[in-house]
């Protein structure tokens, strides 16, 4: 009760439906190529409009190669799915950021880049990463097709209300420790479907001293440990990332805004369903060694034996080590990589280039690997270069591609191939997600840089 | 497919694994479709641990194994975690499941199930690792769900449970009602939200 979820969430409940369910109202909801299409058909089906076309943003990122985006697709299947996304906003009216559009990149990049996701707001996407969106301190979640096609038809959705955890990370982190390591930290503990159920508020000293980018991070991994958003208070940080972005209020209105956003924050007396503290001092850099971002273990450490897992679960963890071809009891320090992958709405923005330059300056990709980097936006590629980050990398052996998703879910022809190893700093070590056979270890951009020019599983704090 | 639901009794299914990811139901390869066929989704469920990369069936996945068939699925604990992908709940639909028994979902997936009237009922983890049993024993094993009673029952033993199942998803699930129907005749309360 009286928490900040319980805030938001009810400031926007139309009614309460019997049974149990709450009609949400949606402040924003984003849309992209993959999840969309059937939503729009359903609309035609029945003869409807969006009921209110001008809270609703479209771009498609899934599909996009991340080289010569200004020549049409290759694969005509790809194409045809981001052709008609780009047919049905024309015929919809909705507002459409198309492939080499500066605005467009990863929908979870963009929306916070462009001040469209703001505190205090709903916000939903057909995609589970929507939870990214929290981190402005608003209640942002994924959802189905189905319900896609109900926020267009109604700018409402049907749910029932999750319960609320808060996850309190004190202390400090160490050098070389992340955002991205602190998440995989987390579903470490919790395990993957530890948070289903809830939606989580983040909070404690380490996560406050998180930057924005740290904290989209953290956010957008929400869902990997099976809740269905997670979001923090907005503070001054929040504050200074959004001053001034494209869609933020501005003027009086940002004065007012700012105001009104600094009440968004849990009551002293605020009682959450569930509750879990953690220390940042235990927080090593985070490597996965099986095939859910649960199965992490920190970088210099072994795969669990056995021995250790809970019995009805071994089925399972063997299926895992041997589809990774990896040993219980093994260390991964020191094990051949193939390819390694900055990007994704986990992993894409300024922050994680600036990180991923920072360790191989100086240094050399090392040979047999293949890296992609690709920026989780055109924004971000623009700040890239405007930085220099372009030219450090690229005097390293690393060249920055053009932004989507990639290789987080390869859907584009960014396919790591079978067998092959990939250090990945997106979000899902799933078997054949990052292509059929791939063998995904998720880390942070510190630890894919160390083993990018190392060619091993490498513990960065090495090279710092 | 909106369908009535009311008593479903069938054989099963199993498939004991833990932490079934959304990318496994369905692998990302096959969501560039931009229609809803669920015959389509149906032909690709659980793709890469039913068919070779080749195309020839892996022999020994359970969708292979000629002795089991019927419209429950058994699945182990965290079904449907990873993406939001409403193509996974099609991929289930489409082959023919009506009904996915597990001890615990992943929240977007199971909504998804609801939406495209495929039923997930969530019993114990006893209740669980006892249809297994019954069903890795005699594939003609036969389960009972009663959607009005709410129960699920396991014919062989007779053992029952109770099974959560919010009245207003009953509602629509046995009248074959989606939340879309419900929600544009509820335009005043929406204009009136958004005025106040």
């Amino acid at each position: 009760m009286n928490t900040l979820f319980d805030k938001t969430w009810d400031a926007h409940v139309v009614q309460h439906v019997e049974g149990g369910l709450d009609q949400l109202y949606i402040d924003r909801l984003y849309c992209h190529e993959v999840t969309s299409p059937q939503a729009f058909d359903g609309l035609r089906a029945r003869g409807i409009r969006c009921l209110r076309p001008e809270k609703i943003i479209c771009m498609p990122d899934h599909n996009t190669p991340t080289h010569d985006q200004d020549k049409p697709i290759e694969d005509p299947v790809s194409k045809k799915q981001v052709d008609t996304l780009a047919a049905n906003v024309a015929e919809f009216g909705l507002t459409h950021y198309g492939m080499m559009d500066p605005r467009n990149g990863i929908i979870h990049v963009v929306g916070p880049e462009r001040g469209l996701s703001l505190p205090g707001m709903t916000i939903v996407c057909g995609d589970s990463h929507t939870s990214t969106h929290g981190a402005m301190g608003a209640v942002a979640f994924g959802i189905g097709t189905s319900e896609v096609e109900m926020v267009m038809a109604s700018q409402c959705i049907l749910q029932p209300k999750p319960k609320s955890m808060r996850i309190r990370v004190e202390g400090t982190l160490g050098e070389g420790v992340t955002a991205k390591d602190m998440a995989l930290y987390i579903m470490k503990q919790l395990t993957t479907s530890g948070a289903t159920g809830y939606f989580v508020e983040y909070a404690g000293e380490a996560v406050r001293n998180l930057s924005m980018e740290g904290r989209l991070t953290l956010c957008n991994l929400s869902i990997e440990m099976g809740a269905r958003g997670g979001f923090i208070a907005p503070d001054e940080t929040t504050f200074a990332y959004l001053k001034g972005r494209e869609h933020a209020p501005k003027g009086e209105q940002w004065e007012q805004a700012v105001a009104r956003w600094k009440t968004l924050r849990s009551g002293d007396d605020a009682v959450f369903d569930r509750e879990v503290v953690y220390d940042a001092s235990d927080i090593s850099p985070m490597v996965t060694y099986g095939t859910n971002p649960g199965m992490g273990i920190p970088v210099n450490g072994r795969i669990p034996e056995v021995e250790s897992i809970p019995e009805e679960g071994r089925t399972s963890f063997l299926k895992s080590l041997s589809y990774m071809g990896f040993q219980p009891g093994e260390v991964l320090l020191g094990k051949p990589v193939d390819y390694v992958f900055l990007g994704a709405c986990t992993n894409g923005r300024i922050e994680d280039f600036r990180a991923f330059a920072s360790l191989v300056k100086g240094r050399k990709k090392a040979p047999g690997i293949t890296a992609w980097l690709v920026p989780g936006s055109w924004e971000v590629r623009r700040q890239i270069q405007e930085e220099g980050l372009d030219k450090i990398l690229g005097e390293a052996g690393f060249a920055v591609r053009q932004p989507g998703c990639s290789a987080c879910l390869a859907m584009n022809d960014d396919k790591i191939p079978a067998g092959k190893y990939s250090v990945s700093t997106s979000n899902r070590n799933f078997e054949g997600r990052q292509g059929p056979g791939a063998r995904t270890l998720l880390a942070s951009p510190l630890t894919a840089a160390a083993a990018a020019v190392t060619g091993v599983i490498t513990d960065p704090r090495e090279l710092l | 497919m909106k369908q009535k639901f009311n008593i479903i009794e069938s054989t099963c299914v199993p498939l004991p694994l833990e932490n079934v990811d959304t990318d496994q139901i369905i692998p990302a390869r096959f969501l560039k479709a931009t229609t809803r066929d669920e015959r389509f989704f149906g032909e690709n469920l659980f793709r890469d641990w039913r068919y070779r990369p080749d195309g020839t069936p892996v022999p020994g996945f359970v969708l292979n194994d000629p002795r089991y068939g019927g419209e429950i699925l058994i699945a182990g604990k965290n079904f449907g975690s990873g993406s939001s992908r409403e193509h996974a709940a099609w991929a289930i639909a489409g082959y023919g499941f009506k009904v996915v028994i597990s001890s615990f979902f992943a929240d977007i997936h199971k909504n998804n199930e609801l939406n495209n009237f495929v039923l997930p009922v969530v019993v114990s983890e006893g209740f669980l690792a006892e249809l297994f049993e019954t069903v890795s024993a005699d594939p003609s094993a036969r389960v009972r769900v009663d959607v009005p009673a709410q129960t699920v029952t396991n014919l062989a033993t007779g053992h029952s449970e109770s099974f959560e199942l919010n009245a207003y998803k009953k509602y629509c699930l046995m009248n074959a009602l989606d939340d879309i129907d419900f929600l544009l005749l509820q335009k005043d309360k929406i204009e009136a939200w958004e005025k106040r």
